[in-house]
């Protein structure tokens, strides 16, 4: 060979073969194109975005940017109140928050921490433009009149400490000049406003931290703000101190009451895992993680129940719906198909009128236990409890999901010939010798298909168990749908989940380690 | 369409005969640069029903806009919520319970209302803040109804010797009232009753509450009767549960036990005392264009006037929310039956009733509930 095969129009052969193959697997890709693109914003996305969920916390970051910062140097495990300082920043960070009607929003994320928190939020946002905040304006308008004008804002913030050295009265700046835009429009001119004074006693806590490099800094006279910080620093031991906390305390209680203070300071990062612990009846408190109060507990005793009824459910769909399967199977086609319409019914009708049948077959005073005490197996006042409990939510279930196991299971052995049967036979194997070593092997893959589909759709149901399962027969998603839609706690309940579809991978993935998940088939 | 002017007539009729001193509906001030349709968010069943007649129809046929129905107040919170989230709420005005008012209102996620500006005075004058009063718990709500969760119980139970309930602590009593109960799957009232039957003064039983020794209270006097109780979460339950005979007492909503007694005359009676009121009515969603939230304001201040407001006591037992309205009600639109004995608030009704508290359960209401949920589950 001395030279590359070619094509006939003289391109080498690999590339002529490489470009066909590109254009298949395009053609393929634009092919499967819109179910990639459903699969991922009706999958991909909302499950994302519920991890997600299940930590993010910015909302208090967000609301609160002063306190959460200046509540870090406080510490949360001693039994002292917060210094005047972290009131100074929360009074001017609530001042922008009942601006923009979001304190109330807080209070309800802080109250599924710390019960209560959520009406101390909703009162302070009513008086806290009432706060007295003239303290320290006074006083640094005193020290030189030119702190009170605006120009004295535009010079520091061109200087090249803001704002490092500020770092407390650049947020209150900042959450100053969203007040003013949100009560005056996007066209105020906050070049002639002077801040409120909150920003000012921000301010007072900025300077009082500044190193003397800062100090030289600001009052050299290249600075175009020497004249306003310049003698500053010995006058301060004079300027009041805030007087916030108390008028926090007059406002409402919860501000001096510790726990609340450490849920703030618990709950400022972006991110937390409290949602997590909460869903395993755990709580972080200041000595660490524990358990909550006994009378709490619910999730960990809901999740164990919610796969020991899932497996129940499963195996009495295996049980019953392995012979009608087989005789489905079995029978001619005519009358099969036949049969096949009857366990296809339940699925053409609504899973409410379905549940809905089931109350009245096995209320107390229903069809099943009259027909028993009309035949006399059981007395009129022994009437048995078959709804309202577990034993209603197994029954229900196990018929909502049967066809669910039937339908993989008669597939499978539809195709699994007679012969062997009769070949295991032919050698002397009795019924059930050629059963357990012929056709029962067979049929693994449908009990395997069968079993998945019911149990993960078991896991995952709630109206069922809510209208059949009274109070022992509920499961995880009943609270998980409690929180979705009417505690409105959608990081808890995307923590429930997460940890829900983290155990059903965790147990796909045993099952495939013991029975193989090639051993699975649908038809 | 001739059903609906018929009706529109109808009420026509009743508004020229009914009351001189109301407002004339005709009086509404044309809405301006309004939207020409409505999609409206209610509960379903008899109560939507109730509130076609008598306000949907006639604003139709006063101003022409389109009403869309949309029965999702069961879900309208969490609904609301994502709707905001994704930007694109489709609802103009949400009929909600109070406490879901509350909830909307602190998430920021329902309008708030001026009553005064925005609502229609009494016939008489008297601003709508005053004609509401308390009731106006949320800066963004609009009471509509006062109704109440109370108890229905089976009037032909033998085992019970002729004895009658005649106080709430009945349901405790399984000497004199054997039989299955019913109670509502939250803590919510329950937690109220059980400690009032527990010696428990009215007043101090939110006290109580706050304490863990006074939960476990409640929750030991529940447990007196927990084996005995099926526990509902849809108001439809118990009236089922009565007329099947499947318990012999149990809670629900006052409307839906007026359907039982008196529309399908099962041997089912009233027991009053101690009932809950409870409120339900408007909020108007946030984020709404211009043109529809002029339309939904327009909308709320004719169908919460006084006279739309006894008109829907016509179609359901529940009371009208303003105080100038009571005096309006009359008889029931198809039975014929006089409607106020069958209020909620009738004196006769109510010589012992305790209004939900609001703000308390919004603070509390996820950790008891915890606290409900765990004692259920165990």
């Amino acid at each position: 060979m001395t030279s590359a095969l070619t094509t006939h129009d003289g391109q080498p052969l690999h590339k002529s073969l490489a470009r066909a193959l590109r254009r298949e697997k395009l053609r393929s890709l634009l092919l499967i194109a819109p179910l990639l693109a459903f699969v991922l914003v009706t999958f991909v996305f909302p499950i994302a975005d519920m991890l997600f969920r299940s930590v993010e916390n910015s909302i208090v970051p967000d609301t609160l940017p002063g306190t959460t910062r200046t509540i870090q140097s406080w510490d949360a495990t001693g039994d002292e109140l917060p210094s005047e300082e972290v009131y100074t920043s929360l009074a001017d960070d609530l001042l922008l928050a009942q601006e923009l009607k979001i304190h109330t929003r807080l209070g309800s994320r802080l109250n599924y921490d710390q019960p209560g928190i959520a009406s101390t939020f909703r009162k302070s946002g009513r008086q806290v433009r009432k706060l007295d905040a003239s303290a320290h304006l006074d006083s640094f308008s005193e020290f030189n009149k030119e702190w009170g004008t605006p120009s004295a804002w535009a010079d520091i913030k061109t200087h090249a400490l803001w704002p490092t050295a500020f770092p407390a009265s650049s947020i209150a700046f900042n959450n100053w000049t969203r007040y003013i835009i949100s009560d005056e429009g996007d066209d105020a001119d906050l070049s002639s406003m002077t801040p409120y004074g909150t920003v000012y006693s921000a301010l007072f806590y900025d300077v009082q931290k500044f190193n003397d490099d800062q100090w030289s800094q600001l009052t050299a006279s290249s600075s175009a703000v020497s004249h306003l910080f310049t003698g500053l620093k010995d006058q301060l031991p004079n300027f009041p101190s805030a007087n916030y906390k108390e008028q926090f305390l007059d406002i409402d209680d919860g501000w001096g009451e510790i726990d609340n203070w450490r849920t703030i300071h618990r709950l400022s990062p972006r991110m937390v895992d409290s949602y997590y612990w909460a869903s395993i009846d755990r709580e972080r408190t200041v000595e660490g993680v524990e358990h909550k109060p006994a009378n709490e507990r619910i999730y960990v005793k809901l999740f164990i129940r919610t796969f020991v009824m899932s497996m129940v459910i499963t195996v009495s769909c295996i049980l019953l719906g392995y012979p009608i399967a087989y005789l489905l199977a079995t029978l001619p086609t005519r009358t099969s198909n036949l049969l096949l319409i009857l366990v296809l019914l339940p699925f053409w009708t609504s899973l409410l009128v379905r549940t809905s049948a089931w109350k009245v077959l096995l209320q107390q005073q229903g069809v099943i236990n009259d027909i028993l005490v009309w035949a006399r197996i059981i007395g009129d006042d022994g009437r048995l409890a078959l709804i309202n409990n577990i034993t209603g939510t197994i029954i229900t279930m196990t018929h909502i999901l049967l066809p669910f196991m039937i339908l993989p299971l008669f597939s499978v052995m539809k195709t699994i010939s007679p012969s062997y049967v009769r070949a295991a036979k032919s050698m002397g194997a009795t019924d059930w010798t050629a059963f357990r070593r012929v056709y029962f092997p067979n049929t693994i893959p449908g009990i395997g298909a069968g079993s998945i589909l019911v149990f993960i759709l078991s896991i995952g149901y709630y109206i069922t168990p809510e209208l059949v399962g009274g109070t022992s027969g509920v499961f995880i998603s009943n609270r998980i749908a409690y929180h979705i839609s009417s505690s409105l706690n959608w990081g808890l309940a995307a923590a429930l989940g997460s940890i829900l579809l983290a155990s059903v991978l965790i147990l796909y993935w045993a099952y495939d380690k013991v029975v193989g998940i090639d051993n699975v088939k649908l038809g | 369409m001739s059903k609906t002017s018929t009706l529109a007539t109808a009420v026509a009729l009743a508004l020229t005969l009914g009351a001189g001193a109301s407002v004339n509906a005709m009086d509404m001030p044309e809405c301006e640069n309004c939207a020409d349709e409505l999609t409206i968010v209610s509960w379903g069943g008899a109560y939507s029903k109730s509130q076609l007649r008598a306000y949907h129809e006639p604003y139709t046929e006063l101003t022409g806009t389109a009403i869309v129905n949309d029965d999702s107040s069961a879900e309208a919170v969490a609904k609301l919520r994502a709707m905001n989230e994704a930007g694109n709420v489709t609802w103009d005005v949400v009929d909600v319970v109070a406490a879901d008012a509350i909830r909307l209102c602190d998430e920021g996620l329902a309008e708030e209302i001026d009553a005064d500006a925005d609502l229609a005075a009494a016939p008489d004058g008297t601003p709508a803040s005053e004609d509401f009063g308390d009731l106006l718990v949320s800066d963004c709500f609009i009471p509509q109804i006062v109704y109440s969760t109370t108890f229905g119980y089976r009037t032909d139970i033998e085992d019970w010797n002729g004895a009658t309930p005649e106080d709430v602590c009945a349901i405790f009593d399984t000497e004199t009232f054997p039989g299955q109960r019913s109670l509502e799957k939250r803590p919510i009232a329950n937690m109220e009753w059980a400690l009032m039957c527990d010696g428990v003064a009215i007043e101090d039983v939110y006290d109580a509450l706050e304490t863990d020794e006074g939960v476990a209270q409640a929750l030991a006097k529940l447990d007196t009767i927990k084996d005995q109780t099926i526990w509902w979460s849809a108001g439809a339950e118990t009236p089922q549960l009565l007329a099947d005979g499947e318990v012999a007492i149990g809670s629900t909503y006052n409307g839906r036990l007026f359907s039982a007694i008196e529309e399908q005359n099962q041997p089912i009676a009233m027991l009053w005392d101690a009932q809950m009121f409870d409120l339900d009515g408007w909020i108007v969603p946030a984020g709404l264009s211009e043109e529809r939230k002029a339309r939904a304001m327009h909308y709320l201040k004719f169908a919460t006037d006084t006279q739309r407001l006894a008109d829907q006591a016509k179609y359901i037992s529940y009371g009208p929310a303003r105080a100038s309205s009571a005096p309006l009600v009359g008889k029931h639109a198809d039975l014929g039956i006089e409607m106020a004995p069958h209020m909620p608030t009738d004196p006769a009704n109510a010589q012992n009733t305790f209004l939900y508290n609001y703000e308390w359960w919004a603070d509390n209401r996820d950790d008891l509930d915890a606290k409900f949920q765990a004692w259920l589950a165990n």
